[in-house]
């Protein structure tokens, strides 16, 4: 049996369990908390996992394995800011919105404030930060299925997006975040397996020394000393003093867009009390911390063990030819086969549960913030948001999927940090201001969410990654007016500073509400309940 | 029957008690300063990254030199933070929060 086709076996087992789970969970979604939150009944440790699932996506994956056997270092910094970020989130977020949120991050927002402007700019924001997120997910999708199951003709990618794109609207839809969760919980405990045993192949290989492992992935790629200092790919010579700003841009959007990504934010609300939040994000911590470390073991073990082919500028094939190779080492050709089969069945594994957890993020705050809350202005029974959602999930679902099919073979990999930069420039600000600043009001909240957001858009749209580089989404023309790649060093403090500026120019205060939101976050206060089953 | 959600002025006066102030502190006193520390030191290490790279690449131990040292260091004191924090909340926030949660929860009954 070939790698492509074991593959394929091993990938529809775990769609087979997971279609049975979220079979199972949509016999046991029926109230709205059900659906949004998953009945808030996981514990803190299948919650500190389905955060694993959730944010640990192919691009983090794959993409740094590649990018630190490629560029050493460079990648291996890369890494170092997913990881960083949760202290933000344990820090100042996940408890305190656990305490005074319910379903989606606006909820938090719209605590004190005018319900329907505040609800509708957090709705647009977790909308399109999802929806960018989720495109570059479906292209990487269609990328990845090439190089893993070999399939290099157009259309059946096209079929394989298709598929990822209705088995995740499968599990959202019929499984809500009950089903969205195990799913990434089950995603998590392979990718953590798998990942786990080549590190230790790898490691094992080169006697648990790590600086035999460095010199002979410097050795081996031809880059010497260069391949473990900084310098390969961020902030290069060429690049001059733009590129070394851009990397502090970079830095900064990954370490502060964590906390306010939305499909991240409403897994807070999936258990009992603010408590077991917190045990989550230390689980997760600790999941993730782990798991960073596996790739940098993984990227130099490539970088020493295979080779990676010229087209592959990404290195997305490093991770899969490692298993192959190391597998080999130690079990021979029929280990080899396995092992790539098994990196490859956990790499589909990770793009639907991360998909999944976007689709239900963007398809909640619709139901929940625009339709509920903006359309109906609060009239509605929970059985019609609900279906409202479902519904949704299903349009963003074909949404994606189509978008996933137009943008194929398109550079899109920027979308992730642009992701990232609106969440820390438009959410990030909202929610610290509403979380810990008395004075914040409706004001100050919708210029923080719109501000954040059309500066990282504008900043985006006249830098090198649209137009004016070869590597760019337009390379045939170019309207590029800097040379900064990341927006968040100018979008970031223009997000706080209008959050700011616009607070200031409204005279709105509710001491009352200020008071209910200050003693709710930090106490517990009149907290939504788990439902019992 | 009063619940919290009908009667705001119980917040107020929770968030006027000496109580709720103390927790305040303890909560703010801790995490903000410690915010501050970890992204300054993350940042350090993204600007030396950046604009010392003969420091990073001095070797430390055979092929290991200080940017990767520094940069294991991140996940250590990522991981120390974390874990220092779910300490101090145990013991100086959780039990001022949880007295104050059951007497609202009383009063309001």
């Amino acid at each position: 049996m070939s790698s492509h086709t074991l593959a394929a076996v091993l990938f529809l087992a775990f769609v087979a369990l997971t279609l049975v789970i979220t079979f199972w969970a949509s016999r046991n979604t029926k109230t709205a908390a059900d659906y949004y939150a998953g009945g808030r009944s996981f514990s803190g440790f299948q919650n500190g996992l389905a955060i694993g699932g959730d944010y640990m996506s192919a691009a983090s994956f794959l993409g740094i394995a590649g990018m630190i056997a490629l560029s050493g270092y460079d990648g291996f910094l890369y890494s170092i800011g997913f990881l960083v970020a949760w202290l933000v989130a344990l820090l100042l977020v996940a408890e305190l919105m656990r305490n005074s949120g319910k379903f989606t991050m606006a909820d938090v927002l719209a605590f004190r404030m005018s319900p329907r402007p505040v609800r509708t700019a957090a709705g647009v924001s977790t909308i399109t930060v999802s929806i960018f997120y989720l495109v570059a997910q479906m292209v990487g999708a269609g990328a990845l299925v090439g190089l893993l199951l070999g399939i290099t003709d157009a259309t059946q990618k096209i079929w394989v997006i298709i598929g990822v794109g209705v088995l995740m609207i499968v599990y959202v839809v019929f499984g809500g975040m009950k089903g969205t969760t195990w799913v990434q919980i089950v995603k998590a405990v392979l990718l953590m397996g798998g990942a786990g045993l080549i590190t230790v192949l790898v490691l094992a290989k080169y006697n648990f020394n790590l600086s035999t492992l460095i010199t002979e992935a410097s050795a081996a790629t031809g880059k010497g000393d260069a391949f473990s200092v900084p310098g390969l790919k961020y902030g290069t010579d060429a690049q001059g003093i733009m590129g070394k700003i851009d990397l502090i841009s970079l830095g900064l959007a990954l370490v502060l867009g964590t906390a306010g990504l939305p499909h991240i934010l409403i897994r807070f609300y999936t258990v009992p009390t603010a408590k077991d939040a917190r045990k989550s994000v230390l689980w997760g911590i600790g999941i993730i911390g782990v798991f960073y470390l596996f790739t940098l073991v993984l990227g130099f073990g490539a970088a020493a063990l295979v080779k990676i082919p010229a087209s592959d500028t990404g290195g997305n094939t490093a991770a899969p030819s490692l298993a192959e190779a190391i597998g080999g080492d130690f079990f021979g050709e029929v280990g080899g086969t396995i092992l790539l089969a098994l990196i490859g069945a956990v790499a589909f594994a990770t793009i639907l549960a991360v998909v999944a957890g976007l689709t239900l993020a963007s398809s909640s705050s619709f139901a929940h913030d625009l339709y509920a809350h903006v359309f109906k202005r609060g009239n509605t029974t929970e059985r019609e948001e609900v279906m409202v959602a479902r519904v949704s999930a299903f349009v963003i679902g074909a949404v994606a999927i189509a978008l996933g099919i137009l943008a194929q073979g398109q550079n899109v990999a920027f979308l992730v940090a642009l992701a990232f930069a609106v969440a820390a420039s438009g959410n990030l600000p909202a929610i610290l201001y509403s979380l810990f600043w008395k004075r914040f009001n409706t004001a100050g909240a919708v210029s923080a969410i719109y501000g954040g957001l059309i500066s990282c858009l504008i900043m985006v749209i006249f830098s090198p990654v649209v137009s004016g580089s070869k590597t760019a989404l337009f390379p045939g023309a170019d309207w590029h007016l800097w040379n900064l790649s990341n927006p968040g060093i100018i979008s970031i403090p223009l997000g706080f500073f209008f959050g700011w500026l616009g607070t200031r120019l409204s005279k709105e205060y509710n001491a009352a509400k200020w008071a209910e939101m200050e003693v709710r976050s930090l106490t517990g206060v009149g907290m939504e309940k788990a439902t019992p089953h | 029957m009063k619940t919290p959600e009908h009667d705001t002025s119980v917040y107020e006066r929770v968030q006027g008690s000496e109580e709720f102030q103390e927790l305040k502190r303890r909560f703010r006193s801790w995490t903000f300063p410690m915010t501050v520390a970890f992204l300054v030191w993350y940042l350090l290490y993204v600007v030396l990254s950046g604009w010392a790279r003969d420091f990073m690449a001095i070797d430390l131990l055979g092929e290991i030199n200080v940017g990767i040292v520094l940069g294991l260091l991140q996940f250590v004191s990522t991981f120390l933070i974390a874990w220092a924090y779910s300490r101090h909340a145990e013991k100086k926030l959780d039990p001022v929060a949880d007295k104050i949660r059951h007497e609202v929860e009383e009063k309001v009954k």
